[in-house]
């Protein structure tokens, strides 16, 4: 199994693990409900090494990108980071990303470990002749210091301009004298951001940011809580919401494909569009007591099964049994009468809005939106 | 962690307190500790029969669901109605507040299968090792 450069720190701090994607990672620290609502409240410190950077160079590396993702890659200017798709020629999801332009020949997409060898030979063979595609997956670290202090935590160690980067935007700077990439993004519906470093430095980057945020309750967060976090928030995680026979307008994604330009994926997608998709991503809050949505279990209409479960938790904000799933269209309506199959009980449920939570959203940010 | 004395334990985790007839059942210290935070429980009823080492509840955390195996046959005869509302009990008292359900015993020469505190405690850093 591989392991990030901060295993033997994860190890010291007592981290319980779990088998991912081919990596050993932390899987709670305190316990998942702590470092959830630590997040939540305060901030959390989350290991993500795991996931692989690609980069994409050369003159025609816009061309590229443009052709194997779905958003509109043109939009972005240095220093702007977008989420979009890697379609298959059937419309289907080779993976979710999220896709930084460093320079104008140059682009970074962060993507799933799971997927990271796919894509990287997807890429690689689509761009062939026209762009330059390096995996920098081994020589890059990643942490994801969120929650609503991340961004006072993160300027106290850095001469960055961290109140002024607004959300889907990065800077390169140094972080306690460690070179990284910040970017204000994130996987858990609260503010914060990615730190991309060099594995040689995340141990250092780690323990400056775990001792700057101390005062403010930082807790090392794992793979439990990132998982609760984004459940909530309602975006997908790869293997479950979404794959290559799941599309970007079944999974709800519509606002980031961009239809005036020409993509790997595109007749397909449009086609679905025309005819309507069949089903859809829902959400499925449970309105009794009867345990914990899991994936594949079936949600009932009418005794009939009209879907089934892609991820479930027991929320720690809502204090409700919540899951994500797929859904026959007719039934994706919010405030829908459903059951969830749970072992040999259908537990009542009701289709719910996504995202099941949404962070308030406070006026010193707006302020500070305005002003950049 | 905590292996108390007076207590008799399963190889699935679980423990078993033993006044006259009846058994209080629960899951160990070390059990609630692997499974992290209790969000659900789903117990029998008063009156249901369990039998030895067939599963007779649920215990979801987070990240898992587990089955709950009786430790002795016999007649369900009260269950802790306080774990439905409040499940993170199992987490914080797993010995006391946490018990699962109390059987009148149809045979308690099972009781002879169980392992003592001292047994269990090597039992399990057995487990943690090979883990």
């Amino acid at each position: 199994m591989m392991r990030t450069p901060l295993y033997g720190v994860h190890r010291e701090l007592g981290a319980r693990f779990v088998e991912f994607a081919g990596w050993e990672l932390p899987l709670r620290f305190r316990g998942i409900v702590a470092e959830h609502q630590a997040v939540r409240t305060r901030a959390g410190l989350f290991d993500v090494s795991h996931m692989g950077e690609i980069e994409i160079r050369g003159s025609r590396a816009l061309e590229v990108c443009q052709e194997l993702t779905t958003n509109d890659v043109a939009r972005l200017r240095d220093g702007h980071v977008q989420y979009t798709l890697l379609c298959l020629p059937s419309g289907g999801v080779l993976d979710d990303v999220t896709l930084h332009r460093l320079a104008s020949e140059r682009y970074l997409f962060c993507v799933n470990a799971a997927n990271t060898a796919k894509d990287l030979a997807w890429l690689s063979e689509r761009a062939r002749g026209r762009a330059e595609v390096i995996d920098r997956s081994a020589e890059c670290a990643q942490l994801a210091l969120q929650g609503p202090a991340a961004t006072s935590i993160l300027g106290r160690c850095t001469r960055a301009p961290v109140e002024q980067i607004r959300p889907f935007r990065f800077a390169m700077g140094e972080v306690s004298g460690v070179k990284a990439m910040l970017a204000r993004t994130g996987y858990t519906g609260e503010d914060g951001w990615e730190l991309y470093c060099r594995a040689a430095d995340a141990v250092r980057l780690w323990h400056a940011l775990l001792e700057a945020g101390s005062g403010d309750g930082l807790l090392p967060a794992g793979l439990g809580a990132r998982d609760t976090l984004r459940i909530e928030r309602g975006l997908c995680l790869y293997g479950h919401e979404l794959d290559e026979n799941t599309t970007p307008l079944e999974a709800g994604l519509d606002r980031f494909v961009y239809w005036e330009k020409e993509f790997v994926g595109r007749e397909a997608l449009l086609r679905q569009r025309e005819a309507r998709v069949t089903r859809r991503l829902v959400g499925v809050v449970l309105t009794e007591s009867g345990g914990v949505p899991r994936p594949g279990y079936a949600i009932l209409r009418d005794h009939e099964p009209v879907g089934a479960i892609t991820s479930g938790a027991m929320s720690p904000t809502l204090g409700k049994a919540i899951g994500l799933g797929y859904a026959r269209a007719a039934c994706a309506q919010v405030g829908l009468a459903v059951r969830v199959q749970i072992r040999k009980r259908p537990v009542a449920a009701a289709i719910a809005e996504i995202p099941f939570y949404r962070r308030p959203f406070s006026g010193r940010e707006r302020w500070n939106f305005q002003k950049t | 962690m905590e292996f108390p004395e007076d207590l008799k334990y399963t190889r699935e985790h679980e423990w078993v307190l033993v006044e006259g007839s009846i058994a209080t059942v629960g899951i160990t210290d070390y059990a609630q500790e692997q499974l992290g935070d209790v969000v659900y429980v789903e117990l029998p009823a008063v009156g249901d029969k369990v039998s030895r080492e067939d599963a007779f509840g649920v215990v979801e955390s987070v990240k898992a669901v587990s089955d709950v195996y009786a430790p002795v046959s016999g007649e369900v005869v009260e269950v802790n109605d306080d774990l439905t509302e409040n499940p993170g009990m199992i987490n914080e008292d797993p010995y006391g507040d946490g018990w699962f359900i109390k059987v009148e015993m149809s045979d308690p020469s099972e009781l002879e299968e169980l392992m003592s505190a001292e047994e269990y405690r090597a039992y399990v850093a057995e487990e943690e090792e090979g883990a």
